[in-house]
């Protein structure tokens, strides 16, 4: 298992580093440098010798090749290189955003299998039931609405109706004030969650009408079986691989940040992080944020191996024989 | 199942344990908490030029002068200034018992400090360009300052009230870091910048002019201004800053919130590049301005929130509409146009759009290639992200722009930049002819008011009629404000210095 582990990880490198090039040549093929980020239209005022001055404060004076090995070499030791706009080393910027985006993750992860799941397999247990339709409905218009809509409906009536916002541009941490931050990140992790939850109803139902007719749902009804035993341990169980796959997708891309959640519940995550840092041509930031997003992106992956087995016990990455 | 959930809660208290600290929040009943979409870029004044770090600085830095609501140059570090006859030397004495936030005396030997610092090349400051006449700086006394130009020029004391001008202490320019530390001897010292983010500042006690009247500010970013709206609904911020004018005419009386508007100086303007083919002619752009309604345009991109105006913006050197050329739509003069140039057929007209800067752009550049169809020309609008739209206008490399282009107290400052034959953007201009350079150079050596308003009167008329831009309109500066929030002035360059007036009056 753990040799299996270690030639993923080891597998992934050329991945990350194919990522790292590509992002590190992306980022300056855009038209607009740092400078004209920074100075807009006043950029145009500038002397040679200011620019050149300029280009040296933001480390683009080296040949690209250079900035990227000395980049490189400094990645392997760890550092991910200093952000300039952010007046601080780019690891330490990516960490304090961090904990908000894998809390938001987390939660909406949570609404998301707390709804889909039961109505998943109520679904496709009460098969084109009215409860099989309302669930179906359901799933069309969480997957039609968009994340921008029910955001903005969400703080409308909160502000509107309610006259609250818990999030005005005050994030505060889970360790400093926990009842007051989660009040914070529920409505956003519901927007994301809701939608989402629609995903995994759609394929726990699909996956449980598959499995409810195999041969050995039978033998276990035959047996004598109470039906929610049946569905819960023969039939759900077996169902679950193809929702844990789409789980795990989601939760790469939820970790990699969701800047328009994060944008209009004012929440400092990965997302606008990253965002910022392209439009303000923050190389060194943009180049850590994506590393670090792949990264999760691996992890993830391996993560979701790993609870196959634990779902599955005929899946096993362990040499046999 | 419990298992599950037991798991994920231990990985929630990790995760909160994990978490950096908050910040030390000066929450209290006297702090005003403020929000607005963009935050600041950088800490350092004489560098950064983006209106968001504007909004930051000027409460902690100050220049020798500043503009009051109407304009008018009136005094900050500087109590009074007057200039030679031959406007060759400029003298300011300066204000005395003025310190800076870390405690140091302000005096002549900083205002040598920092203007020597502007024109530095090695500073990378974009202001320089305006200071460039000036050719030493005397210090009589430790509060007279003299500066000596190299040629008369009366537009600098307009430039000395940039920002980008303020001053700083002469032991931070030695040994400081001005790019991570901001300390000034205006009204509010900054106590913590997290970026993108939430911002602090505290009440200077020793500010020297009558306030601050709030103990601190907390400056937080709200990225979505529909959700700054919703902030200001919901009761948790007291005051606003706002660019989306379809977001800030959402304001009604009824909502118990008050939205100030100021006239911007900031003009709204189609840039056309006369260096291009069929753009070179000068009946295809005075056809181009013929057709133009440009009531239109300000009322279908911005609900009609401004006024249509000529090349400058600021009152005193405004100058009758009915004066400049074809600001009544005139499509039959336009097709006439058109037609003495041979292009009775059209032509297609691209046209570079930042999207979302402002945020009026695309409205703007549909409204105008659906009046220019009216002439058979067809506009093809390239939408692109600010930077990569900068990197090509600072290049030329357009045929029209729709812009937003920043205002300056002094019309010679404003446009010096384009309108001369070695303005440092008279190629993004696309345009120049000798009457606009003589015009210019008269208006920089002249310090009668009036005679001076002549010869700008005459510079707006002569560039309408050469037609190489399209002027359109100003719009406003928004701010909204809980209604207990008293004293703010609304400022036409939107301006946050007066809020070192406000009181908090539950």
């Amino acid at each position: 298992m753990f040799r299996y582990l270690a030639q993923r990880l080891i597998a992934f490198l050329p991945t990350l580093l194919g990522i790292s090039i590509l992002v590190f040549l992306a980022i300056r093929l855009v038209p607009g440098d740092a400078i004209v980020a920074m100075l807009g239209t006043e950029a145009g005022m500038l002397t040679q010798t200011q620019r050149d001055a300029l280009e040296a404060y933001f480390g683009l004076d080296k040949p690209p090749l250079e900035q990227y090995v000395s980049w490189l070499g400094n990645v392997v030791q760890g550092n991910l290189g200093f952000s300039v706009r952010h007046g601080a080393p780019v690891l330490d910027v990516i960490l304090r955003r961090f904990p908000v985006t894998v809390e938001l993750a987390i939660l909406a992860m949570i609404i998301a299998l707390a709804i889909g799941l039961p109505v998943g397999v109520l679904s496709a247990v009460r098969h084109n039931s009215v409860i099989d339709l309302a669930g179906r409905l359901f799933a069309l218009i969480g997957l039609a609405m968009p994340n921008f809509l029910l955001g903005t409906l969400i703080i409308y009536v909160l502000s509107v109706y309610f006259s609250v916002l818990p999030n005005a541009g005050n994030y505060v941490g889970i360790a400093d004030d926990p009842l007051r931050n989660l009040g914070q990140v529920l409505f956003p992790a519901m927007t994301l969650g809701f939608s989402f939850s629609a995903s995994v109803m759609r394929t726990t139902r699909s996956a449980m009408l598959e499995v409810m007719g195999e041969d050995y749902i039978r033998t276990a009804r035959s047996k004598g079986l109470r039906e929610w035993r049946v569905v819960v341990r023969h039939a759900l169980r077996n169902a679950l691989i193809p929702v844990v796959t789409i789980a795990g997708v989601e939760m790469g891309y939820l970790l990699g940040g969701t800047v328009i959640v994060e944008e209009i519940f004012s929440l400092p995550g990965i997302g606008r992080l990253a965002l910022n840092a392209i439009l303000q041509r923050d190389y060194a930031l943009v180049q850590g944020v994506t590393l670090f997003i792949a990264l999760n992106f691996v992890l993830i992956n391996l993560i979701v191996d790993v609870l196959y087995t634990l779902i599955d016990p005929r899946v096993s990455y362990v040499r046999k024989g | 199942m419990t298992r599950f959930v037991r798991v994920l809660l231990i990985l929630l208290v990790i995760l909160g344990m994990s978490s950096a600290a908050a910040p030390g929040l000066a929450q209290g009943d006297n702090v005003l908490i403020m929000a607005r979409a963009a935050d600041t870029t950088g800490l350092d004044p004489h560098t950064q030029t983006a209106f968001a770090s504007f909004r930051l600085l000027e409460l902690i830095y100050e220049p020798l002068v500043t503009s009051d609501a109407d304009l008018n140059i009136v005094p900050a570090l500087a109590e009074s200034w007057e200039f030679s006859d031959d406007a060759m030397t400029l003298t300011m004495h300066l204000r005395q018992g003025v310190t800076f936030h870390d405690g140091s005396d302000f005096n002549a030997e900083d205002v040598v400090a920092s203007f020597e610092r502007i024109l530095d090349e090695n500073t990378g400051a974009a202001t320089r360009a305006n200071f460039l006449s000036i050719e030493s700086i005397d210090t009589p006394d430790d509060y007279t300052v003299v500066f000596n130009l190299s040629q008369p020029d009366v537009p600098i004391l307009g430039a000395m009230s940039s920002l980008n001008a303020a001053i700083m202490s002469s032991e931070m320019i030695a040994t400081g870091d001005p790019a991570n530390e901001a300390i000034g001897t205006g009204p509010f010292i900054l106590d913590e910048w997290i970026p993108e983010e939430v911002t602090t500042l505290t009440a200077n006690p020793d500010w020297w002019g009558e306030g601050p009247y709030v103990d601190g500010i907390e400056m937080r970013v709200i990225p979505d201004e529909a959700s700054i709206l919703a902030a200001l609904r919901a009761g948790e911020i007291d005051f606003a800053l706002l660019n989306d004018p379809l977001v800030a005419t959402l304001i009604t009386e009824d909502s118990g919130i008050v939205l100030n508007r100021a006239p911007a100086i900031a003009y709204h303007v189609l840039q056309l590049n006369a260096a291009r083919e069929p753009l070179d002619r000068l009946e295809v752009r005075q056809a181009i301005s013929c057709a133009i309604d440009r009531q239109e345009v300000l009322d279908t991109a911005a609900l009609g929130q401004g006024r249509v105006t000529g090349p400058l913006t600021t009152p005193a050197y405004r100058v009758p509409l009915e004066d400049l050329f074809c600001y009544q739509r005139d499509l039959n003069r336009a097709r006439e146009l058109m037609a003495a140039a041979g292009l009775e057929e059209g032509f297609t007209l691209p046209m570079i759009v930042a999207s979302a800067e402002p945020p009026t752009a695309i409205a703007e550049a549909q409204s105008i290639q659906a009046q220019l169809a009216e002439i058979n020309i067809t506009v093809e609008i390239e939408t692109m992200e600010l930077s990569v739209y900068v990197d090509r206008w600072l290049a030329a490399d357009f045929d029209s722009a729709v812009a937003l282009n920043g205002g300056r107290v002094d019309p010679y400052t404003m446009y010096a930049r384009y309108w001369t034959r070695d303005g440092n953007l008279n190629t993004v201009a696309g345009y120049i002819d000798d009457t606009l350079d003589e015009l210019m150079a008269r208006g920089r050596t002249e310090t009668d008011p009036d005679a001076r308003y002549e010869i700008f009167a005459e510079f707006q008329r002569h560039l309408t009629e050469m037609a190489p831009w399209i002027w359109l309109y100003t719009d406003y500066e928004y701010t909204a404000q809980q209604p207990y929030v008293t004293g703010f002035i609304p400022m036409p360059t939107d301006s946050l210095y007066y809020l070192s007036q406000v009181r908090i009056e539950r």
